[in-house]
């Protein structure tokens, strides 16, 4: 069942001399996890403000087409509301923690909501849970790393229940243990609670065996659209400079020398098993 | 550590912390007037001397110590100012002593000033001070604009910082040249510094919206300030002082440290 | 020539993040300085132009001790792009921008137009010559701080963390034009943590964590120790990942190239003697 449904869709900042993004049509199921990517520039941050109503509303310009997201109309309810079906996590952790205690960080998006006092203490304690950091309740967020940070931004969306959630390059400001860690806890959240994923990201080594679609932007418009596997092959994002995963480069040198792995590894631990397996296969 | 450490929240666990902040806030109050009521030395001792054992509770020593160092420059200030306009404009009415110990009470009075609001911001917490203003009726846009505020303090001093460095690796220097030039200097420092506090605010509004920021008129707040039997205990104090300085104001002729001196 | 003798450096506030650094860099060297945030690395490079002075041991460049010269003598030759160009960034135009450091330097008025001149072609800016830096998107504003930077043509060059918000084709052309200034004589040190990028370029790499250095060799050794990968709380090249696994085949484990992956897995299957 889809649950975000976009048609045609086109959208021009204010005072833009050209839009952001074109005619983009595009289906998504609940459930899904879904890799947004694309060389800079080519629209996916625009298009993911769509979503919970940022754009129209706090962005002004014009958008044409339709979009309708968790059954509403962005255009048509406040952005407040959408947030109760949408969260979105920023790609600097600093500029999206307010509080001076994690605890009230997270309880934020609920306390504008004006929900009871218990409700909020037992989301929020769930939230912290689910991201591990209840043990970092009391403390204040500025003192924490960047993989701590964030992983209190994502528990402060969490914590408000959304159907969706959309990361805007969450890793950018991350060093790569902390970035493989928040993508790791993602997952979970897609796998264990169903969440719907939306997630920009560049380093698609880290985020390739998670994502279900692969959907590439470029100068506008939706390229490619495709499960993973299939989706790294295309030579066409290669020359955007979309960086594919290493492993995919080597299953697809390999290939050109007549060595077919078998499928295209989406992790360096598929890799080796693949190796492993064509190399016994030889052997045996 | 800078002087002005002296106030900024020290986070430790003291009974003194654990006062609500209307409470503190009333005890400041007190005292500013307190201290207005006199202008001689012995009464500003005393309640310079009384407050010492709160911040000893409070285990605010040394940021306490540091603020106090730091303002005896404007109390030295104070000190020669008010002898010069006393020397020249009160005429030779008083003796020279007598404009000393004035001069000294107010500077006792200054430094009883500073005293007083130091325990004040050393021993509350930011939050705890936006909470109180949120129950006190202050509107939560008010409220959180305060909070945010002094969260991003150390923030924007850090990215001073690094505008700084950043501009002088391109080799400015901020220390040559005559006035205009320097002035002048701080304009690659500045524009940065603003354009990126614009950025930020943009920032954060979006991420606000995000968590559905306006959604409802009656905000919930997970925490709650209530006035414990100790708060009213120290309100009851503070009104106590309050009397007693009253009193001691309008009843009980107070000796001169000269006047004391001559006995 | 940089010289680092035994520097210690303690922050204002009491921490103390740099423990014992000794090390050399040579002239046209191309050095990475990696390890988690927090383990010194920017501290350790800001000694280097004299933002910050050791407060035991010293710091010499070309011979000169760091703590008797200004930073803006340092800055001659020592050139450190900082890693958000929203810092520098405040002149009306890109020109104004570029021109800023050769002003202060004291360069007479036809220098500065043709050192303009050059960095902006060099970088790709010519037709941003008279926007205003604040209407370019991030990856210009990054070339113009560049830019801004190489104006002065100093011979050494530091950039601090250079890959954070790039995309592939970005990063791409950073590594490109670094191999470029390196082939020109330049020194180059990169400070990062994005393993895949210095995988890609192989230079020196020096480790640190903790305000010490816990490796100090090339890129190939280090970055495939996975004892130092852990120390230092980064992750091994994917490459590398691939062959830690098969090392029960014979495959060396230092391995982060795509190019070598493919050759020594073909050799596996088809080459070689007796299996």
């Amino acid at each position: 069942m889809a649950i975000i449904e976009a048609k045609n869709l086109t959208y021009t900042y204010p005072f833009a001399e050209k839009p952001a993004f074109k005619n983009v049509n595009l289906n998504i199921d609940m459930g899904e996890f879904v890799l947004l990517t694309g060389p800079s520039g080519c629209g996916k941050t625009t298009l993911c403000r769509c979503f919970n109503g940022l754009i129209p509303h706090f962005y002004g310009g014009k958008l044409e087409g339709e979009i309708i997201v968790a059954g509403l109309n962005p255009s048509e309810h406040p952005i407040h509301e959408m947030a109760r079906h949408v969260g979105m996590v920023f790609q600097n952790p600093e500029n999206q923690l307010f509080a001076l205690t994690v605890e009230k960080d997270v309880a934020f998006g609920l306390e504008n909501l004006g929900l009871p006092r218990d409700e909020i203490r037992r989301r929020v304690d769930w939230a912290l849970k689910v991201t591990g950091i209840y043990d970092l309740k009391d403390r204040a967020p500025f003192e924490l790393s960047g993989g701590q940070q964030q992983r209190v931004a994502i528990a402060s969306v969490l914590a408000m229940q959304p159907e969706i959630i959309v990361l805007d390059e969450p890793t950018s400001f991350l060093d790569p243990l902390s970035a493989k860690n928040i993508l790791e806890t993602i997952y979970q959240l897609n796998k264990d609670l169903g969440i719907t994923v939306i997630l920009i990201e560049h380093r698609l080594d880290l985020a390739a065996r998670y994502v279900n679609r692969v959907i590439i932007m470029n100068d506008g418009s939706i390229v490619l659209d495709e499960e993973p596997r299939k989706a790294f092959l295309d030579e066409r994002i290669r020359l955007m400079g979309v960086g594919i995963p290493k492993v995919v480069r080597l299953y697809m040198l390999l290939r050109e020398d007549g060595v077919d792995m078998g499928k295209v590894p989406l992790s360096p631990e598929e890799t080796s098993n693949l190796i492993r397996e064509a190399l016994n296969f030889d052997r045996g | 550590m800078s002087m002005f450490d002296g106030l900024k929240f020290r986070n430790v666990s003291s009974p003194i912390h654990r006062i609500d902040p209307r409470a503190k806030f009333i005890y400041v109050c007190v005292l500013f007037v307190i201290s207005v009521l006199f202008s001689q030395i012995i009464p500003l001792l005393t309640i310079f001397l009384i407050q010492i054992p709160l911040i000893i509770a409070a285990k605010v020593r040394r940021e306490w110590l540091r603020l106090i160092r730091g303002s005896s420059f404007f109390a030295i200030i104070i000190f020669i100012m008010n002898i010069i306009s006393l020397y020249f404009y009160g005429g030779q009415q008083q003796s020279l002593e007598s404009i000393i110990e004035y001069s000294l009470a107010m500077t006792l009075r200054f430094i009883v000033l500073v005293e007083s609001f130091s325990i004040f911001f050393l021993t509350t917490s930011p939050d705890m001070l936006g909470l109180s203003l949120e129950q006190m009726g202050v509107p939560y846009e008010f409220c959180f604009a305060f909070t945010t505020a002094i969260r991003f303090v150390p923030v924007l001093a850090e990215e001073a910082q690094t505008i700084i460095d950043a501009q002088r690796a391109r080799g400015l220097e901020l220390e040559k040249g005559n006035f205009m030039k320097r002035i002048r200097n701080y304009i690659p420092v500045l524009v940065p510094l603003i354009v990126n506090a614009i950025r930020r605010s943009l920032e954060m509004a979006e991420a606000m919206e995000s968590r559905a920021w306006g959604a409802s008129k009656k905000r919930t707040n997970i925490y709650t300030l209530k006035m414990h039997r100790g708060d009213y205990a120290f309100i009851l104090i503070s009104m106590v002082m309050l009397a007693v300085s009253i009193y001691a104001r309008l009843f009980i002729k107070i000796p001169s440290i000269i006047q004391i001196l001559q006995d | 020539m940089i010289e680092v003798e035994d520097v210690y450096f303690t922050y204002p506030n009491g921490v103390e993040a740099l423990k014992g650094i000794s090390l050399k860099i040579e002239d046209g060297e191309f050095v990475a300085i990696m390890g988690q945030n927090g383990a010194g690395k920017t501290t350790l490079v800001k000694h280097f132009n004299g933002l910050l002075k050791p407060t035991r041991g010293r710091v010499l460049i070309d011979g000169v001790d760091t703590r008797h010269v200004s930073v803006a003598m340092l800055s001659r030759k020592v050139g450190f792009v900082f890693q958000n160009p929203d810092h520098q960034l405040f002149s009306e135009t890109v020109e104004d921008e570029v021109s800023f450091a050769l002003k202060n330097f004291g360069f007479p008025e036809k220098v500065i137009l043709e050192r303009v001149e050059w960095a902006l072609n060099l970088l790709d800016l010519k037709e941003y010559q008279k926007t205003s830096p604040f209407m370019l998107s991030g990856g210009e504003r990054k070339r113009v701080a560049l830019a801004s930077v190489l104006a002065w043509d100093p011979k050494i060059l530091i950039l601090d963390e250079p890959t954070i918000g790039q995309d592939s084709y970005q990063k791409e052309r950073l590594r490109q034009f670094i191999i470029q200034m390196n082939q020109q004589g330049k020194t180059v040190i990169i400070v990062t943590h994005d393993i895949e990028f210095v995988a890609e370029c192989e230079p020196r790499v020096i480790l640190m964590a903790n305000g010490r250095i816990i490796a100090d060799g090339e890129a190939k050794q280090v970055l495939t120790d996975t004892e130092l990968i852990n120390k230092s709380s980064l992750v091994l090249p994917e490459i590398t990942q691939v062959f830690v696994r098969l090392n029960d085949f014979g495959f060396p484990r230092n391995v982060i190239s795509v190019y070598e992956a493919k050759r020594l897995i073909l050799e596996k299957l088809f080459g070689g003697i007796g299996r």
